[in-house]
């Protein structure tokens, strides 16, 4: 579903942030990606997005090799893949209810659609009574929750979060990891970019090192691997 | 694209020039401005311009014939000269009719008669029947007179080359340089405007990288702002027009009552002429400013 063959970035500046990185996640799946700050994971979720071109190597998701996309098919591809961020990303002069709804509208979701829809989203990251509410009246959970719904809202075959409890205490993220594994049993791939040791040696999900932009070790069931 | 898209985007665009008021306003009073200046100055040129048309077309050629010429061949003659694009109006003046109008304007009207009487029956000025002629167009005069001097029964053709070549040369000094002004004006309303839009939409960057990410297409990104912009150059033409519009009725009418020679020298082009042009030009550039500057400046953020 996600192959990633002899990877390289390097950025203009010089620095190289994927160094020669073979992937292959199978649909179905549930990925940690873990590894110090600095070691290449926002660019690989990047790779994934076609928000970054490849220095070398190639990019395949669903099947399609992103080379071969072009521009205008990205919308398409993008409309298949959910993605959450650390900082939430959500458009901060709208609700919550138009947040989530924004991804049915961006796919032209026909209104009576998205009116049925949205709420249930909402009811199902717990935040149903907080649809009128703005992003900044929320706490960091409520955010990542409401983020969680937009990415999922459209039904996505994969599941993209880059460190999405980087900024919650630990009962917020634990909740969090709980919906992921949710949407991931329900046959979402899901790939999660995390710090977090103790959900990663709990949950006992296949687990990838990342350092120096190589990929240092690749556990099929594991728990956080020490740097050294 | 489906409706709800378009309903969608036409709301969002309206809600965006609210949610970034100040940068709107800035737009439109920018717009505003530069129209504003663009339409004194047009409408400076159109009077001028009528002013010269109007002394243009009194520029008269006279044109005389061969001694003995029948009426029939001079009204040939006419013929040949009616087909002229140039030409304006043609009036024929008989020989008894300049001998008339001579005397009327040499002794005066009322002492003219004295002399017609004493002179009845034997015009002096017999022969001297004529095409009195007036051209659309100063500048072609020289090569009408070449014309009308080359036809048979033609004696000579009178005109006045300086006054001719002085016209023409001011007429397309005026035309080259207002249509100069005219762009260095669009220049840098189009410049200043997109300056604008630039920053309105930079502050956006965030928001546009979030719906690139999620999968909507350059358009559906693009199509709230291009309603903003549309809105913006509506607001920013309309505005300036109608202060224009009144600056104008009330200036010509201030300047006439207060000035009755001005009525004598000058025809103001009347208000609805003015308006006629000044009025589409200014909505379809406001417009388009908004529209393309919008697009254009949207471009570079959006290969998310
Ligand atoms: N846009 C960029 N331009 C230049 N260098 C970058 C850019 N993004 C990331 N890098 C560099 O690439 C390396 C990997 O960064 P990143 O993928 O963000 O790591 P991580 O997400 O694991 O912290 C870092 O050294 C970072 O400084
Ligand atoms: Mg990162």
């Amino acid at each position: 579903m996600l192959v990633l063959e002899n990877v390289t970035v390097t950025y203009p500046t010089g620095i190289t942030a994927l160094d020669d990185v073979s992937i292959n996640i199978e649909k179905g799946e549930f990925v940690f990606i873990v590894g110090s700050s600095g070691s290449g994971k926002t660019t690989l979720m990047k790779l994934l997005m076609k928000e970054l071109e490849p220095t070398s190597g190639k990019v395949t998701v669903c099947g399609r090799d992103y080379a071969k996309v072009k521009r205008r098919e990205i919308p398409k591809i993008r409309r298949k893949i959910g993605m959450v961020y650390q900082n939430f990303r959500l458009l901060k002069d709208r609700s919550v209810y138009e947040n989530v709804a924004f991804a049915q509208r961006v796919i032209e979701t026909p209104t009576r659609y998205i009116r049925r829809q949205v709420p249930s989203m909402l009811t199902l990251v717990g935040l149903a009574n907080k649809y009128k509410s703005y992003p900044k009246e929320l706490s960091g959970g409520e955010q990542q929750r409401v983020a969680l719904a937009r990415a999922l809202v459209n039904n996505p075959e994969i599941l993209l979060a880059d460190e999405p409890t980087g900024n919650l205490d630990p009962k917020n993220s634990m909740e969090i990891m709980n919906l992921l594994e949710d949407v991931n049993r329900r046959g979402t791939t899901v790939v999660v970019v995390t710090h977090n040791r103790d959900i990663v040696n709990m949950m006992q999900k296949r687990v990838i090192t990342v350092k120096h932009g190589k990929i240092t070790s690749d556990e099929k069931k594991g728990g956080y691997i020490d740097e050294v | 694209m489906k409706f709800s898209t378009l309903w969608y985007s036409i709301r969002q665009g309206v809600k965006n020039i609210r949610r970034n008021l100040m940068f709107s306003l800035a737009s439109i009073g920018t717009m505003v401005s530069c129209l504003f200046l663009f339409g004194i100055f047009y409408m400076i040129v159109v009077n001028f311009q009528a002013a010269v048309q109007t002394v243009e077309k009194n520029v008269t050629i006279t044109v005389f014939f061969d001694y003995g010429l029948s009426e029939e061949q001079i009204a040939a003659i006419g013929e040949e000269i009616r087909y002229r694009e140039e030409l304006n109006t043609i009036e024929f003046v008989s020989a008894q009719e300049a001998w008339d109008k001579f005397c009327a304007e040499t002794y005066g009207e009322e002492n003219a008669s004295i002399i017609t009487d004493a002179f009845v029956g034997d015009n002096p000025l017999a022969n001297s029947a004529s095409y009195e002629i007036t051209l659309k167009d100063v500048a072609k005069q020289t090569e009408f007179v070449e014309f009308v001097e080359g036809l048979d029964g033609v004696r000579s053709v009178k005109n006045s080359e300086a006054v001719a070549n002085g016209l023409a040369s001011l007429n397309s000094l005026v035309g080259y340089a207002s249509m100069a002004i005219i762009l260095i004006l669009l220049f840098v309303a189009v410049f200043l405007i997109s300056n604008t839009i630039t920053i309105g939409i930079t502050v956006r960057k965030e928001e546009i990288s979030i719906m690139k990410l999620i999968g909507a297409t350059d358009f559906f990104v693009r199509a709230p702002f291009m309603v903003e912009g549309v809105i913006i150059g509506l607001l920013g033409s309309a505005i300036p027009v109608i202060i224009l519009r009144y600056i104008y009725e009330n200036i010509i009418e201030y300047l006439m009552a207060r000035f009755p020679i001005i009525n004598i020298l000058v025809n103001f082009v009347t208000t609805e002429e003015v308006f006629a042009t000044l009025t589409p030009l200014c909505l379809i550039v406001g417009v388009g400013i908004g529209l393309f500057g919008s697009i254009f400046t949207t471009r570079k953020h959006l290969h998310v």
